[in-house]
């Protein structure tokens, strides 16, 4: 499912998803399925960059391992001009959550047909769990209020870090938090994580789900200068770092999800 | 390999097992099933907890004593019992000898950051007078714990009573001469050193020098020189970080002293190389004298290449001669002469080289697999998942998977060789591929100096196999 959205995203940049009607059964030549492969490593990777970013001290062997595999096909990807459209692509603000695509896509692309159909009904799960939380966040108008800045700024820190990576990388990413005003709520689909987020819009839920990764999460540079620059963070810095459009991530891994408990924990204490 | 399980629980709380394993002369032998079974002492031992993963072990110079660290910072030391005549059964079992706490978490206040208490690796340091005294670091911290026995104490002070108490001096009437009685066994372990405060990233090796004065200790980016007695001083002599962080693409993975020459040592990358270092020709080693790489075979080119071939360990022969390092897939021996490629290379379990995608995404890729050299060079082991080690002899070059399980090793059996199944039909006793336990993974082994006894780290789990003694 996630696969055809993204070939999608690719052949019509232009087009909105309408990701429910496009969850067919799709025959794809063999370029096609390795360029699939190529974008879910590289989804993946991105993933774990951002987790890394995350923790003050990551595995640096283990961070600079995945960033040499982004950076090994961000060359390739650029050779053969995908980078650009990608890039393009989320420049005007596509949505690129659907190019998250699941790794039974990628492990086993014989079983690419039968993943998707699986994936349709997680997907109708997963936008349940949206909805759910929509409803908790109108009930409850602190749970909205919770994600205002905090007393020590952490939350202005999110944003400007973000800037700050937009300016340095204007070309790929123009414009981004205007466009995209929504971006950083992907996280608000896993009713597990204790973060709190505001409640989204009255949009159609659907479009919620796909629409909630923020472009400049795709932007390499600021992911791995971000990554390696960790090690030299300060206290506050580990606060600015937790920046809720990471926490798409997070859906599978249940180390991610002890992080996030840590740094409440590091919240609460400095709170 | 001829092995046999003498004794086997981490946890000082553990049963002894004993399991034996094999004929002494059939090396890598596939099998026999003349299995004495003696499993009286076997329990349940399903309670152990995140601490109690073995993080490291490592035999003593003479063999006699086996050090165990986990991730609760714990230090265990086993000691080899003495031969006695009347238990031939009991022979050269290993049994508790020492525990002590080696690191505490603790709370670096700067980064605001916990630092795990987790042991990474032991050293022993070679025996020089009754006591032994090992080095064990965590991420940041190396110590040199000296573990010593104490059977007498000394009785009859003139000034103190039996209690330690000041005695009156009016009540002192005469003089006496202070004497030392026996008492129990003692066994002390006390920190003498504590190196702190010289590593910015994580710690993943140390190295003892063979001039027994000095030890290097690596983390990833920089490998730094101590001398043993001082701990407010060390000297950097590896250093690849780069002036802008952003430009970093390769990391250390491990580095070891070369076994006589003290002037010589070798660190291993993330990206498959080796460096051998003379510390004569400058006090930085940034450039190197030796340089082993494999040309990488484009034919097997993928994104995942590089990952697979990040060195995991590295370990210098007992003759000083050959270098063999652990890839992902691999374990590779490379003659010190020869830098453009491996003398050898074994293949660990290629079956998994269609799974790199999945083991990427659940990041069993960046496990760190350790491999280890028999006393005569000759057999090298290393492990893998699903609790299966590999021994490779380099001789007859054959090769045998053996597993460490409490379900399938019972006390004094001999092990069976396993099989992994690739694709197609499975045959009896065979594992297919998509079955095995990628949770259940042997890093961590270490081979007796002397004779073929191995120690295996399975989780919270410790076996011993040894030769089936006749």
């Amino acid at each position: 499912m996630f696969a055809k959205g993204t070939k999608r995203k690719f052949s019509d940049p232009g087009e909105e998803p309408a990701l429910g009607a496009e969850l067919g059964p799709v025959v794809r030549p063999l370029s096609s399925t390795y360029s699939l492969q190529r974008q879910s490593l590289l989804d993946m990777s991105l993933i774990k960059l951002q987790l890394c970013h995350m923790l003050v001290e990551p595995n640096l062997c283990r961070s600079v391992l995945i960033a040499n595999t982004v950076r090994q096909i961000q060359e390739e990807m650029t050779q053969d001009g995908t980078w650009q459209i990608m890039t393009q692509a989320l420049a005007a603000a596509q949505c690129p959550a659907d190019r998250l695509v699941a790794t039974e896509v990628l492990c086993r692309p014989s079983e690419a047909l039968a993943a998707a159909q699986k994936e349709e009904e997680e997907e109708e799960v997963v936008v349940a769990a949206a909805m759910e939380e929509d409803v908790d966040s109108e009930a409850n108008p602190l749970s909205s209020s919770s994600f205002l800045p905090a007393p020590f700024g952490a939350e202005p820190g999110w944003e400007d870090e973000e800037d700050d990576s937009e300016d340095e990388d204007s070309e790929e990413c123009p414009s981004d938090a205007e466009d995209v005003p929504d971006s950083r709520r992907g996280d608000q689909v896993f009713g597990t994580f204790e973060i709190k987020h505001p409640a989204p819009p009255p949009d159609p839920a659907l479009e919620e789900l796909f629409s909630d990764v923020d472009p400049s999460y795709y932007d390499l540079d600021t992911v791995l200068t971000g990554m390696q620059s960790t090690p030299k963070m300060g206290p506050y810095d580990l606060l600015d770092s937790l920046s809720p459009h990471a926490a798409p991530a997070l859906s599978t891994g249940t180390s991610c999800r002890s992080d996030l408990n840590e740094l409440d924990h590091i919240m609460e204490i400095i709170s | 390999m001829a092995l046999r399980d003498t004794s086997s629980l981490h946890q000082l709380k553990s049963p002894k097992r004993d399991l034996d394993t094999q004929p002494p002369d059939s090396s890598m032998e596939e099998e026999s099933d003349t299995r004495k079974i003696n499993n009286s002492f076997l329990r349940d031992h399903n309670y152990a907890t995140e601490a109690d993963i073995i993080s490291t072990v490592e035999f003593n110079s003479s063999g006699e004593l086996l050090a165990t660290g986990d991730k609760g910072g714990r230090v265990v030391v086993f000691q080899r019992e003495q031969e006695s005549k009347s238990q031939s059964q009991r022979r050269g079992e290993y049994n508790v000898y020492s525990t002590f706490q080696s690191h505490e978490p603790e709370f670096d206040y700067l980064k605001s950051l916990e630092i795990e208490e987790k042991i990474n690796k032991i050293k022993w340091l070679p025996q020089q007078n009754a006591a032994y005294f090992l080095l064990s670091t965590n991420d940041k911290t190396v110590k040199l714990w000296k573990i010593s026995e104490r059977d007498k104490r000394p009785e009859g002070y003139n000034l103190k009573d039996e209690d330690g108490r000041i005695r009156d001096p009016s009540t002192i009437t005469s003089l006496r001469v202070p004497v030392l009685q026996p008492m129990d066994l003692m066994v002390e372990a006390t920190a003498r050193r504590v190196f702190s405060n010289a590593h910015t990233y994580h710690i993943n090796s140390i190295s003892v020098n063979s001039d027994h004065q000095t030890y290097i200790s690596t983390d990833d980016l920089q490998v730094n020189l101590w001398n043993l007695e001082i701990t407010n001083r060390s000297f950097n002599i590896v250093d690849i970080k780069p002036a802008n962080m952003e430009e970093l693409t390769e990391v250390i993975t491990s580095a070891e002293f070369h076994p006589q020459q003290c002037h010589t040592f070798a660190y291993s990358s993330s990206k498959g190389s080796i460096r051998l270092c003379d510390m004569r020709q400058a006090a930085l080693c940034d450039r190197h004298c030796k340089y082993f790489e494999e040309p990488e075979d484009p034919s097997t080119r993928s994104f995942f290449s590089e990952i697979i071939s990040s060195i995991s360990d590295v370990k210098f022969s007992h003759n000083g001669r050959y270098l063999m390092t652990r890839d992902y897939l691999t374990v590779k021996v490379w003659d010190l002469q020869m830098e453009n490629k491996p003398l050898e290379t074994y293949q660990v379990h290629d079956y998994l080289r269609g799974k790199l995608c999945s083991l990427y995404e659940n990041d069993c890729i960046f496990d760190k697999f350790e491999c280890v050299w028999n006393g005569s060079d000759s057999v090298i082991m290393t492990g893998s998942y699903n609790n299966f080690f590999r021994m490779f002899d380099r001789n007859t070059k054959r090769d045998v998977t053996l597993e460490a399980s409490r379900e399938n090793s019972k006390p004094r059996a001999i092990l069976k060789p396993r099989k992994v199944c690739i694709g197609g039909k499975r045959r009896k006793d065979e594992i297919s591929v998509d079955s095995l336990d990628f949770s259940k993974k042997i890093l961590h082994t270490t081979w007796h100096p002397h004779e073929n006894i191995i120690a295996v780290a399975a989780t919270n789990n410790l076996y011993i196999f040894q030769d089936k003694v006749n």
